[in-house]
């Protein structure tokens, strides 16, 4: 391991890490505009020239490997001589419109121009002038403000595995492209803007909306898939102006999805501000929440406790998912469901539901069999890990199902049930392969669950798992054993909800009962918690109790709405796909009288006569860990032991479906919103529009 | 480019994008292309990018459309956007369509010092079009480029593979004559000079 010496500190550090790196573990700041840490290094933007000694001109730190014995300093002469050489060339050709660009007071250049920069250009001839660039419906391009630090080509080839920016031409003429003007098609490209040192790329959305300065910032986690990915809600007022992302190394490194990052403008729309009833007249009214409530009281006196079902939807928070649990309870019914989808998971074993090899633990895989899942629309971070460990160590993916262009090369196996069975007997041409893995790994899509035989194919999972090394021992009580065993959750809500048991115990009805006894009569009140994915006709004939945020499906043939607040207005715990328990804060208030989720089936509750023994916050989180110790812990994995799971019977030779149609519109937030629906049509083409209901 | 026997001007029409929908290589090309490919390592056939741009260039006549930059990328399977970047970066290729004779004068430092600047003037007045135009006719194009590597006999005018060396505005004037009337030019030096041998003392300064 070298030891180097930085601005009199000595520091021994790894193997292959450059100076910079080297600097960063000292504290020590060098200002960089190309470097990435986690892209390639590029070395092209030279602001972190830093002097070595014995070497006649200054090096480039971030390119430059750390090597024994090193002098190297960051505060001399010659070095702020030549960063400031480096930023007066740098804006040579960088417009002054500081005052008209989105990324000013959050802006690198504007930053490094400050602290390390000169006062004045000696530059007297024209700024050069670069026609912008057409990148879709979400980026925004201001090509003249573009000092070619190349992050957002890497960016694209690396990290998102979609090549298709470039730079053509040379020198002065050099310019950012896509090949002929072409809307970039990728589920992350929205990191772009992020990575963007300048104002460049900026985000289309957010164009001339806001200063980063008039913003108050809260930490959040994404719901609008299984991964939970560290947001940043930033908020002016009540509105919600952006979403970015935080970093979190174990799930989404420095990256979220385009569609939580733009999603946004749909919490503006549709909103339910206000309770509604509806009427002899079939229409909706607007009421008090007294009125509400009464009406509710009114319906389920004359109806039996286990006539009754409840169900909960996708971006539903911890809190509220327990409350009504305990009110089911309290009411007598056992008919929860909080599988909508009809999959066919149990909440136990854990092993059986979670993704246990971990997001982070994708890198230690040397085989990725993937099986009914397409995981760059149902989870597009987890996909660009799975391109990340192919990128590092050649990762052989294999899939089963439908074949989707993933932005890494796939063996793809076909989309027939049957090729599993073969391969657990050992009698498919990959079995060979997967014998020569010491780490292999299987995700489990949604598309294979949510099937009639989801428990046979989940049984055929484990026997696949437990005969090759996808499960290194079938010991329950170790854990420290390599686990390839994943089911990828598309879900926000559902890790948690099977964690906290909200599915029908042995006499308690699922979904599919739900709906048959809702036409024999046996079923006739419903309680939707932000479920909007079921097909509402088959419930019209019960009386519906909806209780969301948005007028989507679900309100649409309410009997009473309660309005409830989306994932920014209130603090809520999530469980992701690994079974991580994640805490989301409340960064704006919700519109009009709609409150907390879990706020109003406790008011509920004293008003049916069955009071929830919770009053507050902590007393409702303190209710989550009695239930389930596992929420006392936040942001770690703990591990599920392996124990057995699945139901031994035929596979149907029924090919495996997408359960995804359309990335960009998959609940009722991102149904609404414009900018998305912009992104069905201009990057799906149009032909894979969501089907929204009116 | 294999050398075209000079003829006689006769209007040339230019080929344009839409000649070049759909691009193969030749079968006599194809079997250079095998060739190429046999120079690089399997696993890096990617580098074999710009050998294969210049022989698609040479077949379209010494301009590469956009359909020869998609049949290379797609041979070598490499992105398409990395055809271009290439393409693009280097001013060897042309993506525009081009004259039959690409007259490139060198307007580096050297043959600037030298009077390449005369000889563009001259050049520029004779065939009445400016740099980077072509002739109505389709037979020259006319443009200044960077450093040739021939600044030892500067100036230095490149005319398609031919370099052409020491010129002076009537010697550079000869040869284009000489390419429009047909003529065998001489290629190299235009004073006789032996490779780049140096002159006596005070003949450069007589020239």
């Amino acid at each position: 391991m070298p030891k180097l010496r930085i601005d009199d500190q000595e520091i021994e550090v790894l193997e292959g890490m450059t100076v910079l790196q080297a600097a960063e573990l000292l504290g020590i700041e060098i200002p960089v505009f190309c470097y990435h840490r986690k892209l390639s290094i590029a070395g092209n933007c030279r602001m972190c020239l830093v002097e070595m000694e014995k070497s006649n001109k200054p090096i480039a730190s971030c390119a430059m490997p750390a090597s024994e014995g090193m002098v190297i300093h960051t505060q001399t002469p010659m070095v702020k001589k030549a960063r400031q050489g480096v930023l007066e060339f740098l804006l040579i050709n960088h417009p002054l419109d500081c005052p008209i660009c989105d990324q000013g007071g959050e802006c690198d250049l504007q930053d490094i121009t400050m602290a390390y920069g000169s006062d004045a250009s000696r530059f007297n001839l024209n700024k050069r002038a670069v026609p912008d660039k057409d990148f879709g419906p979400l980026i925004e391009t201001a090509m003249n403000r573009c000092i070619h630090c190349t992050r957002c080509i890497r960016f694209a080839n690396e990290i998102a595995g979609v090549p298709e920016l470039g730079a053509v031409g040379r020198g002065e003429m050099m310019e950012i492209t896509t090949y002929v003007q072409k809307t970039i098609t990728s589920e992350l490209s929205g990191n772009m803007i992020d990575i963007c040192p300048v104002g460049a790329l900026t985000s289309k959305p957010y164009s001339f909306r806001g200063r980063s300065w008039e913003l108050s910032n809260t930490p959040s986690v994404d719901v609008m898939d299984g991964v939970g990915s560290a947001i940043r809600v930033d908020v002016r007022g009540r509105e919600v102006m952006r979403i970015l992302p935080r970093q979190n190394d174990a799930v989404n490194e420095d990256w979220i999805s385009d569609k939580i990052r733009f999603a946004y403008d749909g919490l503006k729309y549709q909103r339910l501000d206000r309770p509604y009833v509806r009427g002899k007249d079939r229409h909706l009214h607007s009421v008090s929440w007294e009125e509400a409530f009464g009406k509710i009281a009114e319906h389920l006196q004359d109806i039996p406790g286990d006539h009754m079902a409840a169900i909960v939807g996708d971006m539903v928070d911890a809190e509220a998912i327990i409350a009504l649990k305990d009110l089911m309870a309290m009411i007598g019914s056992s008919h929860i469901e909080c599988r909508q989808d009809g999959a066919r998971t149990l909440s136990s074993p854990r092993c059986s539901y979670l993704f246990n090899t971990t997001i982070a633990g994708i890198e230690q895989a040397d085989f990725c069999l993937l099986i009914g899942t397409n995981p760059r629309w149902e989870a597009p971070l987890v996909n660009a890990r799975i391109r990340k460990s192919y990128l590092l160590t050649g990762l052989p993916v294999v899939s089963v199902g439908p074949f989707h262009e993933l932005g890494y090369p796939v063996n793809h196996l076909g989309d027939d049930p049957l090729i599993l069975e073969r391969i657990l007997k050992g009698r498919h041409p990959i079995c060979t392969q997967l014998q020569n893995s010491k780490h292999p790994m299987m995700i489990l899509g949604q598309g294979a669950l949510r099937r009639e035989d989801g428990q046979s194919i989940l049984f055929l999972a484990r026997q696949m798992a437990e005969k090759y090394a996808f499960v290194q021992t079938t010991k329950p009580q170790l854990l420290e054993h390599w686990n390839g065993f994943n089911v990828l959750q598309t879900t926000a809500s559902r890790v948690g909800a099977l964690d906290l048991g909200f599915i029908p115990s042995r006499t308690g009805y699922g979904l599919k009962e739900i709906m048959e006894s809702i036409s024999q009569k046996k079923i006739k009140a419903v309680y939707l918690l932000g479920a909007d994915e079921i097909d509402m006709e088959l419930l019209k004939s019960a009386f519906i109790i909806y209780q969301g945020h948005h007028g989507d499906r679900g309100a649409a043939v309410a009997d009473v709405i309660l309005p409830g607040a989306a994932f920014t207005e209130k603090p809520g715990t999530y469980v992701n796909i690994e079974g991580r328990v994640q805490r989301a804060l409340k960064a704006a208030s919700p519109p009009g009288e709609a409150k907390e989720d879990w706020k109003i089936i406790r008011a509920l509750s004293e008003k049916l006569g069955l009071e929830l023994p919770y009053n507050t916050l902590e007393e409702v989180r303190a209710r989550l860990v009695e239930v389930n110790p596992l929420f006392d812990e936040l942001d770690t994995v703990q591990r599920a032991p392996w124990q057995e799971f699945g139901e031994k019977s035929d596979i149907h030779a029924v090919p495996f479906k997408s359960v995804i149609e359309n990335f960009y519109m998959t609940d009722s937030i991102s149904r609404h919103s414009i900018t998305m629906a912009k992104c069905s049509l201009e990057i799906l083409g149009g032909q894979k529009r969501a089907n929204v209901d009116g | 480019m294999k050398k075209v026997p000079i003829q006689k001007r006769e209007p040339i029409r230019l080929t344009s994008q839409e000649d070049f929908k759909t691009f193969s290589f030749s079968m006599e090309n194809e079997k250079k292309v095998k060739e190429i490919l046999r120079r690089y390592p399997e696993e890096r056939q990617a580098s074999a990018i710009l050998p294969l741009l210049d022989l698609a260039q040479r077949q379209c006549g010494g301009w590469l459309p956009k359909s020869a930059i998609e049949a290379v990328t797609e041979m070598l399977a490499i992105p398409l956007m990395r055809g271009y970047e290439v393409a693009t970066f280097y001013s060897l290729f042309n993506l525009n369509p081009i004259g039959k004779y690409h007259v490139q004068i060198c307007g580096t430092t050297p043959c600037m010092l030298r009077g390449s600047e005369d000889l563009k003037k001259a050049c520029e007045n004779h065939l009445r079009i400016r740099c980077g135009e072509t002739t109505k006719d389709g037979i020259f194009t006319l443009s200044e480029v960077e450093c040739i590597g021939a600044c030892v006999n500067a100036p230095a005018v490149q005319i398609n593979d031919d370099y052409y060396e020491d010129l002076n505005e009537e010697s550079f004037l000869n040869i284009i004559v000489d390419i429009e009337e047909g003529r065998e030019t001489k290629q190299g030096s235009a004073i006789g000079r032996q490779g780049s041998a140096p002159l006596k003392r005070d003949e450069h300064v007589k020239k």
